[in-house]
């Protein structure tokens, strides 16, 4: 438990009635990958908005780092290593993919209050926003409008943008989602070669990926974590069967 | 990808930049738009025609004005409805100013005395520090807002001050305040209409300058991003609201300016400069240029104001026909002026 880089405890969210999180403690330790699986529903994208910041929790505390976290906003959650990509990607449509990147890059670098020299000839922000999205495997569409991508490369950006930041912690909401088998592919080597350098909360559907890319795994049903445990301990618990894996 | 890759984005000494040069359509207009606005009173000068030469420091100013408005609707997505505040308030400054420097007695008598002024050097610096600190204000409350919720607050701000104006007697209530004498520069004579255009002209390229500038900056650039989609700005680590009011703050700041020049260059400041209607005529003016377009304004200025004289002397129905050209505008070119002249403007 001591290298444990994020630390959720007793987090509970209300929508109204529905209860999309229940009493959730779930760690992240340092060189892992911890993934989160669970039917529609079930209230994953919801904590990864609290973690986040865009949700605030009803109750419980997140900690990055053993700093309590739960009461800074999206952007100073962001500045202590916070990275993250949406499941329904969100960029700026009309700008480059690499104008996108490079705003993660600028933030890293520290104030926006800088009003004279042009960011377009500026090579401190433009050459680590190609290595970013090198890593995505994407330098080659780095002059396009974000607006004329697949959907697959979306989510890439949106990863690209967070490695950007050099995050202490990743929270990736479905990054493979419409990527096709080829693409799932290859964003699962990339995650594995990254899961030594930033510890990743993985949300993932592919459960051929959940398998292989994940060290630990929990489940999540109605807002509650109902297992947990390394890939063969999930595939054989009966309660995740019934409620999830379903076959 | 090898590092031969990246340095290919960037441009190759020797090669022009690829911004807006001579050779491109957009370029081309942004300087045929100058030289109109410059050669026109030019002319009008040598043909001793003085009422035109006025006619164009009106454009100029009117354009500056709203430079000023297009960096928070067009570049910053803030659609303020309240930049009469800002543009009357730097008329009152100027009017103020050249009153009390009139009269010997002092703008404030305590806890410091501070002496009136016909300097326009020092009008146009408090003009902008007051704007600006208004600005702060108005903007810290209405940014906590967003949509129609902050039209409508920044509309409430300003007909607040438009208020207070009509009912300040001190410096004219609702009759206003004339300024006897035009401000004064070092050197050159202000009451020459030719040179007073010039200082307008003076003031209205710098703002476009500057608004190019900051836009290719990094603040530019975060102000971009907090327009188009404030979640990504957040999630990469900047709040956008600080980004937001520094930029609304600019932009009145150039307002301002751009109203202390437009009571000297009247002699005159009133409540009319503050109030709804202003505020909509700016608005009006940058919807007709083009939003987020830089010479936006400068297109939007001249139609506006070559509608309202040819119109407005033809029938006092003018603003139908105004409203006719916006419907057009805003039904068959989204872009405005600029987008229809220039083409659509496209981000790298
Ligand atoms: N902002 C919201 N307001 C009300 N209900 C919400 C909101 N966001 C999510 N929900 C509901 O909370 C539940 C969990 O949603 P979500 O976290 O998106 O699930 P998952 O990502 O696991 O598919 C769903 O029933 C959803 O309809
Ligand atoms: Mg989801």
């Amino acid at each position: 438990m001591s290298d444990a880089v994020l630390t959720l405890a007793h987090l509970n969210k209300r929508f109204g009635a529905l209860q999309a999180t229940s009493d959730v403690s779930l760690d992240l330790r340092e060189g892992e990958i911890h993934a989160l699986i669970g039917p529609n529903g079930a209230g994953k994208s919801t904590l990864i908005g609290q973690i986040a910041g865009g949700l605030k929790p009803d109750s419980g505390s997140i900690a990055l780092a053993g700093r309590e976290i739960s009461t800074l906003s999206v952007a100073q959650r962001a500045r202590l290593g916070l990275g993250r990509s949406f499941q329904v990607s969100s960029l700026a449509e009309p700008l480059s993919v690499k104008r996108n990147v490079m705003i993660a890059v600028q933030a890293l670098q520290g104030h926006s209050f800088r009003f004279w020299k042009p960011v377009q000839r500026d090579e401190s922000l433009l050459a680590p926003a190609m290595q970013a999205l090198e890593r995505m495997a994407l330098a080659h569409r780095a002059d396009t409008p974000v607006s004329e991508l697949s959907h697959g490369e979306r989510r890439q950006v949106e990863v690209a943008c967070a490695l950007a930041l050099k995050p202490r912690v990743l929270l990736l909401d479905e990054p493979m989602a419409g990527l096709g088998p080829e693409g799932s592919a290859r964003l699962t080597e990339l995650l594995e070669a990254l899961k030594h350098e930033v510890p990743i909360l993985l949300i993932e559907h592919d459960m051929n990926a959940v398998f292989r890319l994940a060290d630990r795994i929990s489940v999540l049903v109605a807002g509650a974590v109902i297992a947990h445990g390394d890939g063969a301990e999930i595939r054989g618990n009966p309660q995740v069967r019934e409620a999830y894996l379903g076959d | 990808m090898t590092k031969s890759d990246t340095r290919i984005l960037a441009p190759q000494p020797g090669l022009p930049a690829p911004t807006a040069s001579w050779h491109d359509r957009k370029g081309l207009v942004q300087i045929g738009l100058l030289a109109l606005l410059l050669l026109a009173p030019l002319a009008a000068h040598f043909l001793g025609h003085v009422y035109y030469v006025n006619l164009a420091s009106r454009v100029t100013l009117v354009a500056m004005a709203a430079v000023g408005l297009n960096l928070a609707i067009g570049y910053g997505g803030m659609v303020s409805f309240g930049h009469a505040a800002y543009f009357g308030l730097g008329g009152y400054v100027a009017g103020i100013s050249a009153y009390h420097a009139f009269d010997l007695t002092p703008v404030i008598g305590w806890p410091v005395a501070i002496p009136g002024s016909d300097s326009m050097l020092a009008i146009w610096l408090v003009a902008i520090v007051v704007c600006g600190l208004l600005a702060l204000a108005i903007g810290a409350v209405s940014l906590r807002t967003t949509g129609v919720y902050f039209i409508m607050i920044t509309l409430a701000f300003a007909q607040m001050i438009y208020y207070f104006a009509n009912s300040w007697p001190t410096y004219g209530g609702e009759d206003g305040l004339p300024i006897y004498l035009r401000n004064t520069l070092p050197i050159v004579d202000t009451n020459d209409a030719l040179t007073f255009f010039l200082i307008c002209f003076g003031g209205l390229t710098l703002s476009l300058a500057l608004t190019s500038r900051i836009m290719k900056s990094r603040f530019g650039a975060a102000l971009t991003m907090a327009r188009l989609n404030d979640t990504r700005l957040a999630t990469a680590g900047i709040a956008p609201y600080p980004i937001r009011l520094v930029a609304f703050v600019i932009s009145a700041m150039i307002t301002g300016l751009a109203g202390a020049l437009y009571a000297d260059l009247n002699g005159f400041v009133s409540p009319t400069m503050l109030s709804w209607h202003m505020s909509g005529e700016l608005m009006v003016i940058v919807i007709l240029g083009g939003v987020g377009r830089l010479y936006g304004p400068l297109a939007g200025a001249i139609l506006y104001v070559m509608m309202e004289t040819l119109l407005g002397g033809l029938t006092e129905y003018w603003k139908l026909f105004l409203g006719l050209v916006l419907l057009l505008v805003v039904l068959f070119a989204k872009y405005g002026v600029m987008g229809w002249l220039a083409g659509r403007e496209r981000h790298e």
